[in-house]
């Protein structure tokens, strides 16, 4: 054994193969033969997976294996898993009072509202309110980041607007008010007035005569939901008018048109389609983006 | 040339090797260093560390599910990923070292490969003999005797890859709890697959595959060939002192190379070093030590087979005095090599000493980019995540540093501080608040810094970020 080695490798007369290009020649250095062994193994393993596991491509799908594997059962497996983990989180979340959730009283329960609220969001609000919450300025999707709230900003509020949506036609308990469309109530230049009142009260620029003429188109059209100070109504769902955020936009033209021709949008009630616990965690959330009040 | 018109196999049944027991100066080095090497792998584990009543008490452990790495004294979060990465360079430029300086040390004292083959050839030789037994008892009929020797061979070697299995996953979870749940059947199906996979491994690499994996499995001896030199020191024989090699005691015209075949038989990859140099060899400079022995018996210098480097042949068939080996590795590409590697050592050693227990991300919400309040103030939320690393619970107290004011506040709590338990990670929005008109409100970007102070230890931390305003 070692005298063969010893002649094949000596470094004058390596061993060749024989083959010869245009003079080069390929030493001899034969893979090991466990090395083939593997290859033959592989081989019979990729037979053998074929068989045991959904491999094949049919035309109604795959050939699905006998070992009877499917990612799918195991993503599905998953779920129920940590959904019965967190049934107990569930359950509780539907019974406590909203308020008490914070993140100091009840950190674990108050985590799991803010992860699956967000969720939630992400899934089924977002499309309006934004990825940010921060909704469509001046186009009228509210930002649910402000301090401003047409229907409330508490947690219980939130919950209650979430629930059961606004201007939802087949749920009794939601939020309705629809502003009257002045157009023809009001004269034009009555309708110049208190747009400028409007501007005046918020602090924008606004003719002065006009906006003084305007107090009382206002008190007597506009102060039964407004508010005689123009505060808004939350029970009606009316702005507030002297604060710096508008819904449709806050230049003369925008309010304008509001008082011509009225505007007012809506949202789904979620309580049919999102659990009470869904509804109540996005509530969580939703509150704690920086407006909550 | 291959003579015959037959075409030469493509594939070589691996040749059976039955290393001879040698002794000598570098035999006893590497029976030191496997039982330094081992010992750290299988005792580390067990080393208990008090870390306080928040933290594990295992000296090393890393903690996959708390993401944390614990060793001794040093605790690495995710966010000190830096560290494991200097080490990674360190490791790296010190094999570039040891390599262009020793040539392939790492394979023939450290690897683990070298290690657990090693081993596994000690306990081959306690039960079946030396070289010479082994050679008859492969060639021998399966009989009694030979089955009795070969089970008991490979239930040994079994136990062993059991023992290296096994403390390869204490170090994951705090070992005499997980000793308990393994033996109890308790443990995780993860903790169980590893053993059962790193036994068969070391079973089948340190057994049966041993220089194979050298050979045709390992890259690293492929990167080492690019980073020898001239002056690498390797295992090589003096060829002109021993060459005309001859057995008998007639010396005439012969060289000192009485061809007793020792440097062959005692080495562990089947090849014979008078070749040259071979890819093969792991330079375990067992060689070294048979020769020597054979050369003090035959009354003979020794370092007929050395450490030598390139250079040595063609400056000593000259004539010229051996160079020492110290010349050969002090040279500018090695002293580069040390001087990288010490720099990002001592640079981790600063880093570990100057980092501060607290720590803080700040993540501005630029989505969006600020709030309009109903009063004209302008807000921009900051998503401050605080790292409590100290050992204890802890109340931070945030603030706020600009050239501009700025009112802060805290989601879900009145005051400015957050309570943060041990160890932990506490993400905090942070409000600021620009009051209306002021020039960050209406101005495009101003400068801020977020403050995080723990008032006990008098620790802070920071991080810049900007506020946006309305960009009037």
């Amino acid at each position: 054994m070692t005298d063969q080695k010893e002649t094949n490798l000596l470094p004058d007369d390596p061993e060749t193969t024989g083959h010869s290009w245009d003079g080069i020649q390929e030493f001899n250095n034969p893979l090991p033969r466990w090395w083939l062994w593997c290859f033959y193994i592989s081989i019979v393993w990729g037979v053998i997976y074929t068989i045991a596991y959904p491999a094949w491509p049919m035309i109604s799908g795959a050939t699905p294996g006998l070992l009877g594997y499917s990612s799918r059962a195991l993503v599905a497996e998953d779920i129920a898993h940590y959904d019965a983990l967190n049934a107990d989180l569930r359950t509780q979340i539907t019974e406590v009072e909203l308020t008490a959730v914070t993140r100091d009283n009840m950190p674990e329960l108050y985590n799991f509202a803010i992860q699956g609220g967000a969720a939630t969001f992400a899934t089924w609000c977002s499309q309006c309110h934004g990825r940010g919450a921060n909704g469509v300025q001046a186009a009228g999707y509210p930002s649910l980041l402000d301090d401003d709230w047409l229907w409330g900003g508490s947690v219980e509020e939130i919950e209650a607007t979430i629930a059961h949506g606004i201007r939802t036609e087949d749920d009794p308990d939601t939020h309705w008010s629809e502003m009257t469309a002045f157009e023809g109530f009001l004269s034009d230049e009555e309708i110049g007035q208190v747009v400028n009142y409007v501007r005046r009260i918020s602090d924008q620029e606004a003719d002065a005569t006009l906006a003084a003429a305007g107090e009382n188109v206002f008190l007597d059209n506009c102060a039964a939901c407004h508010g005689d100070d123009a505060m808004g109504d939350r029970v009606l769902g009316a702005p507030n008018l002297t604060d710096r955020i508008w819904l449709f936009g806050g230049s003369a033209a925008a309010i304008e048109e509001i008082v011509r021709n009225s505007r007012f949008g809506v949202m789904p009630a979620w309580s049919g389609r999102l659990s009470d616990a869904e509804v109540r965690a996005t509530a969580i959330y939703v509150h704690s983006l920086g407006g909550g009040e | 040339m291959a003579s015959s018109d037959v075409p030469p196999k493509l594939f070589a049944a691996q040749e059976p090797i039955f290393p001879k027991r040698v002794s000598g100066k570098f035999r006893n080095l590497k029976w030191i260093i496997m039982i330094v090497t081992l010992g750290i792998y299988y005792v580390t584990p067990w080393i208990r560390w008090d870390r306080g009543p928040n933290l594990p008490d295992q000296a090393v452990l890393v903690d996959i599910a708390g993401r944390r790495f614990f060793f001794f004294w040093i605790e690495i979060w995710p966010h000190e990923f830096y560290f494991v990465a200097g080490l990674l360079i360190m490791a790296g430029l010190g094999l570039f070292l040891f390599t262009s300086a020793l040539g392939r040390v790492w394979c023939g004292y450290t690897c683990p490969q070298t290690v657990w083959t090693d081993l596994f050839y000690t306990v081959e030789r306690w039960i079946e003999g030396d070289r010479n037994a082994r050679l008859r008892l492969w060639e021998a009929k399966w009989d009694f005797r030979k089955w009795r020797l070969r089970v008991t061979k490979w239930i040994v070697w079994l136990m062993i890859a059991l023992a290296t299995g096994g403390a390869w996953v204490f170090y994951f979870a705090d070992a005499p709890t997980l000793l308990l749940d393994l033996v109890t059947g308790q443990a995780a199906f993860v903790a169980y697959g590893t053993i059962a996979f790193l036994t068969v491994a070391t079973f089948i690499f340190g057994g049966f595959l041993r220089e194979q994996v050298c050979i045709y499995m390992c890259p690293w001896p492929r990167i080492q060939s690019a980073m020898m030199d001239e002056h690498s020191i390797t295992v090589a024989y003096r060829d002109w002192r021993g060459e005309d090699r001859g057995k008998g005691k007639n010396r005439e015209g012969l060289g000192d190379c009485i061809d007793c075949n020792a440097c062959v038989n005692v080495c562990p990859v089947g090849i014979d070093i008078r070749d040259g140099q071979q890819m093969e060899c792991i330079t375990c400079a067992l060689c070294i030590d048979a020769c020597d022995e054979i050369m003090d018996r035959t009354g003979r210098e020794r370092g007929l087979i050395d450490y030598l480097a390139l250079t040595d042949e063609a400056n000593e068939r000259a004539g010229n005095p051996k160079v020492s080996t110290r010349r050969h590795i002090l040279r500018p590409r090695t002293l580069i090599y040390t001087f990288l590697w010490s720099l990002v050592g001592v640079g981790l050693v600063v880093a570990l000493f100057i980092r501060p227990d607290i720590d803080i991300t700040v993540a501005a919400v630029r989505n969006p980019q600020f709030v309009t309040l109903s009063d004209g103030s302008i807000r921009n939320t900051y998503d401050v995540r605080i790292r409590n690393m100290g050992g204890g619970n802890a109340t931070f107290h945030i603030g706020v540093t600009s050239d501009a004011a700025f009112d802060v506040s805290l989601e879900g709590t009145d005051g400015l501080t957050v309570d943060v338990p041990a160890d932990a990670t506490q993400l905090q929005r942070v409000y600021v608040i620009a009051p209306p008109d002021s020039p960050a409100a209406d101005g495009e970007r101003t400068d801020l810094r977020i403050w995080v102070e723990e008032g006990s230890e008098n620790t802070r931390a920071h991080q810049d970020t900007a506020f946006f305003g309305r960009g009037l």
